[in-house]
């Protein structure tokens, strides 16, 4: 934990985002996918026994990081350690990444459920697979953006 | 097999006896409160705690009425209501309450010196580490729902209230493990009792997937879509009180994070 007011830890604003943006990712695919469209099963018939296992690991994976993201935000605003700009980008990478991750691990790789159950699954992948890249890219995007302004401050002080 | 029923018609006196009992314990925590209060003037004893002690026997009283018991001994879906609320609600609730705290507060010197002792002991220390305490907890789940006993249980009563005081008490101890505050010589680290958590979701997540695939207990007399409906309501339902654990951990961890109160400005030499 680093004391000093003022400075801002870069590194850990970003972690703490990321978790968030894994638990938030987590919580509308469970909620607008799951109860509100019902496109996804809750079990699927085809998933292995493997697959269901690491699907009630990630589960609570997720539940923890939402939980540990929001409270270590909380944590470094409270130490004045916050640097909200590399929050916000971590914030999307950890959206970006943790759907991506679903797209092509639990749903290719795992098989844990498919988006839809349609004859022809490819544009919703395809869709689901494109809008996480974006997501991850604007993280990066704001990102680089932030160390750059970074460089600058510390160039200029 | 038939499900067992205690009394088709109507409720008898003996239907009654677990709310007594738990009305009973409510009304010792109060009247253990206002002695406390007496006694300490000034320190009183908080009145989060006593309310939320007060829910926690509520949800109890809830699960335990006639109605919901003669439902879940007949219907899946009503034996898990009562598992969630008997086993994971309901501690959360009594344990927030702190009773040993104040039992500690009020009770004859000599009593809290055992108690005391007790706690000493290796056997208190083994039993409450959160890694037991989730053995005993996750694992009479396992064992009831993944083997036979499920039916057994539906054909004798005293395995009934055996599943329903084994759920109170494994919930208790491991909700107690994991955000308790009664002072005891020896806690483990918040790693650690984050880590069994995680497990304790997993697990919880697992097992109710598991049961609504393979339609654990197996050959009962429930039907197919009745075992999935309760491993859903154990799925969700489930879910939320360990969400819940899980902010109840970390709000102990964000209070321990700053020894000094905001108001306070620390000591500099």
């Amino acid at each position: 934990m680093s004391f000093t007011t003022g400075n801002a830890d870069l590194k850990k604003s970003m972690q703490a985002a990321a978790l968030i943006g894994i638990g938030i990712m987590a919580g509308i695919d469970e909620i607008i996918f799951h109860q509100i469209l019902s496109w996804h099963h809750f079990y699927d018939h085809s998933t292995p026994e493997i697959g269901l296992l690491t699907d009630g690991i990630l589960h609570a994976a997720e539940l923890l990081a939402i939980v540990a993201g929001f409270f270590w935000l909380l944590d470094l605003r409270r130490s004045q350690s916050l640097s909200k700009p590399r929050a916000r980008a971590g914030f999307f990478i950890g959206l970006g990444g943790f759907q991506l991750f679903d797209g092509v691990v639990d749903h290719k790789v795992l098989r844990v459920h498919q988006i839809r159950y349609v004859d022809n699954l490819l544009p919703y992948d395809l869709t689901w697979n494109i809008a996480a890249l974006l997501l991850l890219l604007i993280g990066i995007y704001l990102w680089r953006r932030t160390v750059n302004q970074e460089r600058t401050q510390m160039a200029l002080s | 097999m038939q499900p067992h029923a205690h009394h088709p018609t109507g409720s008898s006196f003996f239907d009654w006896i677990p709310i007594l009992i738990v009305v009973g314990i409510a009304l010792v925590y109060v009247y253990a409160r206002l002695l406390n209060n007496k006694k300490s003037k000034g320190s009183n004893w908080s009145l989060g705690r006593s309310i939320s002690f007060l829910l926690g026997i509520s949800l109890l009283c809830i699960a335990l009425t006639p109605t919901i018991t003669t439902w879940g001994h007949a219907d899946l879906r009503g034996h898990m209501v009562q598992h969630l609320l008997i086993g994971m609600f309901a501690p959360i609730f009594l344990v927030l309450g702190a009773p040993i705290t104040l039992a500690l507060k009020v009770a004859p010197v000599k009593v809290a010196r055992t108690v005391t002792a007790i706690f000493k002991t290796p056997l208190f220390r083994i039993l409450s580490h959160p890694f037991i305490a989730l053995l005993l907890n996750m694992g009479g789940m396992y064992i009831l729902y993944l083997t036979p006993l499920y039916n057994q249980m539906l054909s004798k009563p005293y395995l009934h209230a055996v599943m329903h005081i084994h759920f109170l008490m494994a919930g208790y101890l491991f909700t107690w493990s994991i955000i308790g505050s009664d002072p005891v010589p020896y806690r483990s680290s918040f790693t650690t009792r984050k880590f069994i958590l995680f497990i304790s979701i997993a697990s919880h997540a697992f097992l109710s997937k598991f049961m609504y695939a393979y339609l654990y207990p197996q050959s009962s007399p429930h039907a197919a879509e009745q075992i999935q409906e309760a491993a859903k309501l154990m799925y969700y339902w489930g879910d939320l009180s360990e969400l819940l654990l899980t902010i109840l951990l970390f709000t102990s961890w964000y209070q321990s994070r700053h020894p000094f109160p905001a108001k306070l400005t620390p000591i500099t030499p």
